[in-house]
C-alpha cells in the first residue's frame, strides 16, 4: 500500500528553457531546409550556381558591361576600334528601331499606327481589368469597331457607299454566281447520261437566279439612285441608318419596349458618322500605304490581335457546330477542326499564300497579308473552337435545361444562358492561345511578310552593320520585346484562372 | 373480358425522321439541306474558279508531275538521289528527312524534359529554380525566333574548320556543321547484332517469368546477374568470337576541310537543337503536373508499407503519373513533328521545304503538291489522335475495374 499521507511531489523551481526549434522559415530556413540539408544537396547547390554563374556572368557582361552604346556604323563595333572585347551593339538596334516597329512604314504617316496603338491600348486594358464597369460596350469597341477604325487607320482609303451599296453589290455577284451554275449544268446536260436531271437542276438554278435578281430589284434600284446623287456616302448612311434603326425597333417590341433598341442603333449609326467624318472616309480617307510596306511589330500585332478577333466567331460557329444535333453539321464541324487541327500551321500558310488566291475569282487580287490573316484566322479558329467546346461542356446540364423549361428558343438559351457562362470559363484558354498564336506570328516571315522576326532577320543583311556579335544583338533584342508579351499574357492568364476559382481555393 | 392491349404507334415515320434529321427532326432535315446546298455552292465556286485561273495561268494539273525530272540537287538524303531523279523521289527524300529529325528531335526532347522536370521536382532550392527559369524563358520565345538564333547567330559564330572546336579529338564543331566519326561495318556485325537481339529476348523473358513466379507464389527471384550476362556476355562473347562489329573511322583535318568521319550540316543541329529545347520545355511542364497529380497519401502509404523512396516512386507514384503524362505527351511529340516543318526557314531539306517549296516553285502546280503534304501531316496525327483514344479507352476499363 502506498503512503497516502506523504505529501506528493510538487516541483519547486522552473524547468530550464529549451532551445528554440532550428528555423525553417525566411532566408536562413532556406538555405538550411533546401539548399544544404545533406551532403548531396550540398553538392547540386554547388553544381546549380556554378551553373547559373557561368549563365548569367557572360550574359551580363554581354548585355551590359562590354556593350558599345553609341556609334554611326559597324566600325565602332569591331573589337579594333573599342579596345576590348565587344558585346552586344547597341547602336545597331537604334538604327534599325524604326525598321523593326513600323517596316518601311512611311515616316510621315507614322502617326497612324501610333494612334492605333494608344487606341487599341486604351481599348484593350480596361477590358483586362476585371473591375472596370462596362466590359459589354468595351468589347464591342474593341472587337467590333476597333478593328474598323484599325484598318482605315493602317490602309487609308475612304469608301465609295454604305450598307445598302455593299449589301446590294453582294446580293448581285451571289444572284450571277447562281445563274452561272444554272448555264453551266444546262449546257453540261448536251453530254451527259443524266441529261434531263441536269436540264432540270439546272433550269431551276436559272430560275432562282431570275427570281433572286427580281426581289433584289428595289436595293439595286436604290443603290444606282444613290450613286448617282452628289453625296453618295452620305445618303447611303442616312437611308441604311432609317432602315436598320426601324426594323431594330420593330424587332425590340414595337413602341412597348422598342426605345431601347431603337436609341442603341441610333448612337451606334452616331458613332459611325463621327468615324467616317474624322477619318475623311466619305472623300478619300487617308493616303493609302500599301501593306508590303508595312513590318515589324506592326504586322506581328495585326496579325495576332486580327487572328484572335476573328478565330473567335468561327471557333464559336465550330464549336456550337460540333455540339448539334444535326449529324451533317456535327460531320462539318468534326471534319473541319480536325483537319486544321491536323496539319502544322506553314502548310496552312502555304495553302494561304499559293492555293487561295486560285479559288477566287481571277479579278480579286488577294493582298499578301489578307492571305496571311485568312491561313492564320482558320487555323486558329479551328484551335479556338476546341477550347469553347471545352467551356461549353464544362456549363452544368441543368442551366440550358432550365432556359428551355422557361420557353427559350435554341438561339436564346444559346445566347442568353450557355454562351456567356462558357465563355467566362474559358478566358484563361482564350489568352493561352492568344499566347500561341502571338509566337506562331513569327512564321509568315517564311511567306515574304516582314514580321518583327522577318525585318530581323533582313537586317541582319544590311552591310553598314555586319559585325560578329550584330546577330546576338538583334535575337536579345527581339527576344526581349517576345518575352515581355508572352509572360506577361501568360501571368494575367493565370490571374484569370485564380479569380475563376477563387470559391475551390482551400 | 379483357381489354386487348392498343397497337404501339407507326414507328416507321419517327425512325425515317430520326435517321433524316437526328434529333431535331423535320427541322433538322431542312436545316441539312440548306446545309448542304451553301457548301455544294461553295465547292462549285472553287472548283469553277480554279479551273478559270488555271487556264488563264496555263499551270497544269493533275498528279502526272510525279513522275517528272526534279533537276534540283538536295543537300541531305538518306536515300541515294541525284537531280536526274523523280519528284516523287523527292517527296520521299523530305519525307524521311522530316522523320530523321523528328526521332531525333522526340529523344532529346524526352530527355531533356525529364532532366528538367526532375530539376524543378527536386527538392533542392536553387536546381528548381533554374528549372523554372529555363521553363519560362524558353517557352515564350517562338520556335522558329529559337531555330534562326541557333541557325544564324550560335552556329554562324563558330570557327571555320581549321580552328574547330574539338571534342576529345573525336568530334569537331565548326561553321560546316558537326563532324562525327563515322561507323564502318566489319565482318563481325551481323552476329553481333543477333546475338544483342537474341539477349534482349531472353532478357524480357527472364521478366516475365519473375513476374510470373511473384503473383503466383509471391517469391521475388534474383533475375538481374542473368539479365546482365544475356545483355552484356552474349554480344561480348560475339565480339570475342567473330572480331569487332565495326570500327569508328575518326575525321582527321587535311588542309581545309575533314577528311573521314561524317558530316551532320549546320541546318540539322540547329533545327535539333532548337526544336528538342523547346519541345523539352513542355514537356518538363508535363511530366511535373504529372507528377504533381499524384496525391500526397500515396507517396505516405508506400513509406508507411516500408518501402523504399526509389521503389515507392517506382511503383506506386510513376504508374499513376504516367496516366496523367501520356497523353499530352503524344501531343508534344505530335507538334514537334509538325513544329519541324520550319526547317523550311534555315533551309534543311525536310517534306514542306524541298516538296512543297521547291517543287511548288518550279511546277506550279500547288493545288496537288500542298494537298499531298498537308495529307502526310494530317494522316500523321490522326493516327496518333486514334491510338490515344484507345489508350485512354484502355485506361478507363482499367480504372473501372
Amino acid at each position: 500500500m502506498t503512503d497516502l499521507s506523504a505529501s506528493p511531489f510538487v516541483r519547486q523551481n522552473l524547468v530550464a528553457e529549451r532551445a528554440a526549434p532550428t528555423k525553417t522559415t525566411g532566408f536562413i530556413g532556406f538555405l538550411r531546409t533546401r539548399l544544404l540539408n545533406s551532403p548531396g544537396n550540398i553538392l547540386l547547390t554547388i553544381l546549380g550556381l556554378l551553373l547559373a554563374w557561368y549563365i548569367v556572368v557572360p550574359a551580363v557582361r554581354f548585355l551590359l558591361v562590354d556593350a558599345v552604346w553609341t556609334g554611326k556604323d559597324r566600325t565602332a563595333c569591331l573589337a579594333e576600334k573599342a579596345g576590348h572585347e565587344v558585346g552586344a551593339c547597341w547602336p545597331y538596334i537604334q538604327a534599325k528601331l524604326a525598321q523593326l516597329i513600323y517596316g518601311f512604314y512611311p515616316e510621315a504617316q507614322r502617326w497612324r499606327v501610333n494612334l492605333t496603338y494608344a487606341l487599341g491600348a486604351a481599348l484593350l486594358l480596361p477590358l483586362l481589368m476585371p473591375r472596370l464597369p462596362a466590359k459589354g460596350l468595351n468589347s464591342g469597341l474593341f472587337f467590333f469597331a476597333f478593328p474598323v477604325v484599325a484598318f482605315f487607320l493602317l490602309h487609308g482609303g475612304g469608301i465609295s457607299g454604305f450598307g445598302v451599296s455593299w449589301i446590294a453589290g453582294l446580293l448581285q455577284l451571289f444572284e450571277q454566281s447562281i445563274g452561272g451554275a444554272g448555264d453551266l449544268l444546262v449546257n453540261l446536260s448536251r453530254s451527259s447520261a443524266i441529261a434531263p436531271l441536269l436540264w432540270v437542276v439546272g433550269k431551276v438554278l436559272v430560275l432562282v437566279g431570275v427570281l433572286i435578281h427580281w426581289l433584289i430589284f428595289p436595293l439595286t434600284w436604290l443603290r444606282d439612285q444613290l450613286q448617282a446623287s452628289s453625296l453618295p456616302v452620305w445618303g447611303d448612311f442616312l437611308v441604311t441608318a432609317v432602315i436598320v434603326s426601324a426594323v431594330m425597333f420593330v424587332l425590340g417590341g414595337g413602341v412597348r419596349t422598342g426605345r431601347r433598341a431603337l436609341l442603341g442603333s441610333l448612337l451606334t449609326f452616331a458613332g459611325i458618322a463621327v468615324g467616317i467624318k474624322l477619318m475623311g472616309l466619305d472623300h478619300g480617307g487617308f493616303p493609302i500605304v500599301d501593306t508590303r510596306l508595312w513590318g515589324g511589330l506592326l504586322v506581328t500585332l495585326v496579325i495576332a490581335i486580327t487572328g484572335i478577333v476573328a478565330s473567335m466567331p468561327i471557333g464559336i460557329a465550330l464549336a456550337l457546330g460540333r455540339r448539334s444535333t444535326i449529324p451533317l453539321i456535327r460531320i462539318f464541324s468534326i471534319a473541319f477542326i480536325e483537319f486544321w487541327r491536323g496539319v502544322p500551321l506553314i502548310t496552312v500558310l502555304f495553302f494561304a499564300t499559293y492555293m487561295l488566291p486560285l479559288f477566287v475569282p481571277g479579278n480579286f487580287a488577294v493582298d499578301g497579308l489578307l492571305r496571311a490573316l485568312i491561313g492564320v484566322a482558320i487555323f486558329t479558329g479551328a484551335y479556338m473552337a476546341e477550347v469553347i467546346r471545352g467551356g461549353l461542356a464544362a456549363v452544368a446540364r441543368g442551366q440550358a435545361e432550365a432556359a428551355s423549361a422557361l420557353g427559350l428558343s435554341w438561339w436564346k438559351t444559346t445566347s442568353l444562358i450557355v454562351l456567356p457562362q462558357a465563355l467566362r470559363y474559358v478566358i484563361p484558354g482564350i489568352v493561352n492561345s492568344f499566347i500561341s498564336l502571338f509566337k506562331d506570328t513569327s512564321l509568315v516571315s517564311i511567306v515574304a511578310l516582314f514580321d518583327l522576326l522577318g525585318s530581323l532577320r533582313a537586317s541582319f543583311s544590311d552591310p553598314v552593320w555586319t559585325t560578329p556579335t550584330t546577330a546576338f544583338t538583334g535575337f536579345a533584342f527581339a527576344g526581349m520585346i517576345y518575352f515581355v508579351f508572352c509572360f506577361g499574357m501568360s501571368r494575367y492568364s493565370l490571374f484569370v484562372e485564380n479569380r475563376l476559382n477563387a470559391h475551390r481555393r482551400h | 373480358m379483357s381489354i386487348a392491349p392498343r397497337k404501339p404507334p407507326l414507328q416507321f415515320a419517327l425512325r425515317l425522321k430520326r435517321a433524316l434529321g437526328g434529333k431535331t427532326g423535320w427541322n433538322g432535315f431542312a436545316a441539312q439541306i440548306a446545309f448542304a446546298a451553301i457548301l455544294a455552292w461553295i465547292a462549285y465556286e472553287i472548283v469553277a474558279n480554279a479551273r478559270t485561273n488555271l487556264e488563264t495561268q496555263h499551270i497544269a494539273s493533275g498528279f502526272g508531275f510525279l513522275n517528272y525530272n526534279a533537276g534540283f540537287d538536295v543537300n541531305q538524303s538518306l536515300i541515294a538521289y541525284n537531280n536526274s531523279d523523280t519528284y516523287w523521289r523527292v517527296f520521299f527524300v523530305g519525307l524521311l528527312n522530316t522523320i530523321l529529325v523528328s526521332v531525333i528531335g522526340i529523344v532529346f526532347a524526352t530527355v531533356i524534359g525529364f532532366v528538367v522536370a526532375l530539376c524543378r521536382l527536386s527538392p533542392n532550392g536553387v536546381l528548381s529554380r533554374i528549372g523554372g527559369i529555363y521553363v519560362e524563358i524558353v517557352r515564350n520565345l517562338p520556335v522558329l525566333f529559337q531555330i534562326l538564333f541557333w541557325y544564324l547567330a550560335v552556329l554562324a559564330a563558330l570557327p571555320a574548320p581549321r580552328q574547330s572546336i574539338s571534342i576529345f579529338s573525336t568530334f569537331f564543331l565548326n561553321n560546316r556543321g558537326l563532324i562525327v566519326p563515322l561507323p564502318v561495318s566489319e565482318p563481325g556485325l551481323y552476329p553481333f547484332l543477333a546475338a544483342l537481339a537474341a539477349g534482349i529476348v531472353v532478357a524480357l523473358g527472364l521478366r516475365h517469368h519473375a513476374r510470373r513466379i511473384l503473383f503466383q507464389r509471391g517469391h521475388m527471384i534474383r533475375i538481374w546477374p542473368y539479365v546482365l550476362g544475356c545483355l552484356v556476355g552474349l554480344p561480348l562473347a560475339s565480339m570475342l568470337i567473330f572480331g569487332w562489329p565495326f570500327k569508328l573511322e575518326l575525321p582527321q583535318l587535311k588542309g581545309f576541310n575533314f577528311a573521314g568521319g561524317a558530316r551532320i550540316i549546320p541546318e540539322f543541329v540547329a533545327l535539333t537543337v532548337a526544336l528538342s529545347t523547346y519541345t523539352g520545355a513542355f514537356i518538363a511542364e508535363i511530366v511535373r503536373a504529372g507528377v504533381m497529380s499524384v496525391h500526397k497519401g500515396q507517396m505516405e502509404a508506400g513509406s508507411s508499407l516500408g518501402l523504399s523512396r526509389a521503389a515507392t516512386l517506382r511503383l506506386i507514384v510513376v504508374p499513376q503519373a504516367m496516366r496523367v503524362v501520356v497523353p499530352p505527351l503524344t501531343s508534344q511529340y505530335l507538334n514537334l513533328t509538325k513544329n519541324s516543318s520550319l526547317a523550311v526557314a534555315i533551309g534543311y531539306p525536310d517534306l514542306v521545304s524541298v516538296f512543297a517549296g521547291t517543287a511548288v516553285s518550279q511546277t506550279g502546280q500547288a493545288i496537288e503538291i500542298i494537298a499531298m503534304t498537308m495529307g502526310v501531316y494530317l494522316l500523321l496525327s490522326l493516327t496518333t489522335s486514334a491510338l490515344m483514344s484507345i489508350y485512354g479507352w484502355r485506361i478507363n476499363r482499367s480504372m473501372a475495374a
